[in-house]
């Protein structure tokens, strides 16, 4: 464990061996009560979710309003503009030709699931975060080439320094470090 | 009914062969009631029923082929089942008979003294002739039950053991099929459909009839495994996530019909030429104005919002129901496609044709149930099959 010569505590991080380990060390937490945790590892691991006890994102439905949303403005505003802001009539078809306006409302309603999606998975994912206190662990950097960690977070109702740290150990957690930072 | 968890073979077939015989033998019993009476209304009630099951089989065949060529995993459980289906093509060349029997009630262009007096026909009388129309047929099914029959021999060698040759020579026979397949779907739809009113044409018309196919025998396949896992037979190895993946076909294929039908309504809107528009108002008049309506939401709109959440594509009993309620307007788009050229007084949808579909349907599940039980339900060969029935989905 690292000297506590920095102000804040952020997590205590421990290392795990391979895909199995992390599996079985994220399901001990998971039951164990721990809610502000997370799990670090190379590649994504299947079954990860389930074994954090995570939740299905609401991406998908937000996309969906969105895509909906998006394809509403698109009918209403091709409404708007070729019936009743300037009306031309095109080849003798009625001013709200609903069948030419389909393929602009098919496009939107596309990018609106688009934007949708990806602005809710960037605002759900916190990100873009340029900084995180975990990062101040010497050993981390590990977790892109061949490390498996769970760190605790310190927001964690449940978090004690020490006893979370000892938790992690009696799982089977090696290196396992409190991370201290500015 | 039960099956052998070990050899994946139905051990006692149960009742559904009998029962579908049973209907197959009084519907088609009905319909020649029906033909002594109406003899027209029977070819046309008859035509769209051999269309609709033979489109079904064309679904498995291209299912099959597509699983080949894509080395998909999970599709393996449902492989066999796609293969019986397929392997109906061989016989329901004889569900065309009536067909040629009808031909000149079917189709304008048969008689020579209305070709004579109408010049686009007399441009298009070197393809479209009794005996040039009936060798063309006979292809088609030449050509789908050489498919079906090769990939099927080389599917039960599987069985024995597996070699690699096997994935092999079925990828190989599936890349020429796929070819031979979008030819042939095409220049058959045009052939039986299209050419009821010979003096329409739409180039995408058989990419149209390619997507109702596919998603209709994604359909039967989904209601064939709901059967065994009802009957509790081989209830681990079809599992939630197969059906959540069926489920994605049917969305995806929901949305590719309603995508094409439009491509195909849009042009011929746009273009708004007399020669081409007439079969669309055709369909926009009277009662058939219903039926286009209750096509489009029920065939497209309805079930792409349902299908588009992940719940009910992992509810048994909805999937189920889907199933069921896209067999039916499957069979009302060939409904639509056929008779509005030659009922006057609008839709009328009578004991005729449904005694039709449900005859050669009859004949249809009696003949696909016999095949599902004579070899494993499931390619048992396949090396990827564990794979398969562990499959899980993100």
């Amino acid at each position: 464990m690292s000297t506590a010569t920095a102000k804040r505590t952020y997590a205590v991080l421990a290392e795990f061996e391979g895909t199995a380990g992390l599996l079985k060390a994220a399901e001990q937490v998971r039951d164990k009560g721990y809610r502000k945790f997370d799990c670090h590892s190379p590649f994504p691991i299947h079954g990860m979710d389930a074994a954090m006890g995570l939740k299905r994102s609401a991406v998908g439905y937000i996309a969906g309003i969105c895509a909906f949303l998006g394809g509403a403005f698109a009918l209403w505003l091709q409404w708007w503009t070729s019936a009743v802001d300037y009306p031309l009539v095109i080849s003798g078809k009625p001013l709200f030709s609903y069948q030419a306006f389909v393929i602009v409302t098919f496009g939107v309603t596309v990018l609106g699931g688009a934007l949708g999606a990806f602005f809710s998975m960037l605002i759900i994912n916190r990100l873009p975060q340029l900084f995180h206190g975990i990062f101040y662990s010497p050993n981390f950097g590990k977790f892109s080439d061949d490390g498996f960690f769970v760190s605790i977070e310190a927001e964690d109702p449940q978090f004690d320094e020490k006893e979370t740290a000892a938790f992690l150990e009696s799982i089977g957690g090696k290196n396992v470090e409190v991370v201290t930072g500015k | 009914m039960t099956a052998d968890s070990k050899t994946y073979k139905l051990i006692e077939k149960g009742r559904l062969g009998i029962i579908a015989l049973v209907v197959g033998v009084v519907g088609l019993a009905a319909s020649a009631l029906g033909w002594v009476s109406e003899p027209e209304r029977f070819y046309h009630a008859f035509l769209t029923a051999f269309v609709f099951w033979t489109s079904i089989a064309l679904g498995g065949l291209f299912f099959t082929m597509m699983h080949h060529l894509t080395g998909a995993r999970w599709s393996v459980v449902v492989r066999r089942i796609c293969e019986n289906l397929m392997m109906q093509l061989p016989w329901l060349f004889l569900a065309f008979i009536p067909v040629y029997f009808g031909i000149h009630d079917l189709y304008h262009w048969s008689h020579t003294e209305a070709v004579a007096a109408d010049h686009a026909l007399q441009g298009k009388a070197a393809y479209l002739n009794v005996g040039f129309f009936t060798i063309r047929t006979v292809a088609y099914f030449a050509i789908w039950s050489i498919l079906a029959v090769l990939l099927y021999r080389v599917s039960l060698k599987q069985d024995a053991g597996h070699k690699p040759e096997h994935l092999k020579s079925m990828r190989k026979i599936s890349a020429i099929g796929m070819l031979l397949f979008a030819a042939t779907i095409t220049l058959s739809g045009w052939d039986w459909l299209m050419s009821l009113e010979p003096h329409w044409f739409s180039t995408v018309f058989g990419v149209y009839l390619f997507s109702g196919s596919f998603l209709n025998a994604v359909a039967v396949v989904t209601g064939v495994c709901l059967y065994l896992r009802k009957e509790d037979a081989l209830r681990n190895t079809f599992t939630l996530e197969h059906f959540h993946d069926l489920g994605k076909l049917m969305l995806a294929f929901t949305i590719f019909w309603g995508y094409i039908g439009f491509a195909q309504y849009f042009l011929i809107w746009y273009g708004n030429l007399p020669e081409e528009t007439f079969w669309y108002t055709a369909r926009w008049e009277g009662s058939w104005k219903i039926v286009s309506l209750v096509l489009l939401f029920g065939h497209f709109a309805l079930p792409f919002v349902i299908l588009l959440f992940r719940n009910v594509k992992r509810s048994l009993p909805i999937m189920g129901f889907l199933g069921i309620w896209f067999l039916v307007m499957h069979w009302l788009d060939y409904y639509w496609l056929i008779y509005p050229t030659f009922t006057e007084q609008g839709a009328s949808i009578g004991g005729l044709e449904i005694a039709a579909v449900l005859g050669l349907g009859g004949i249809f599940i009696w003949q696909l149930w016999r095949r599902i039980g004579s070899s494993p339900v499931v390619p048992v060969g396949d090396p990827e099959l564990d794979n398969s029935i562990n499959f899980v989905n993100n």
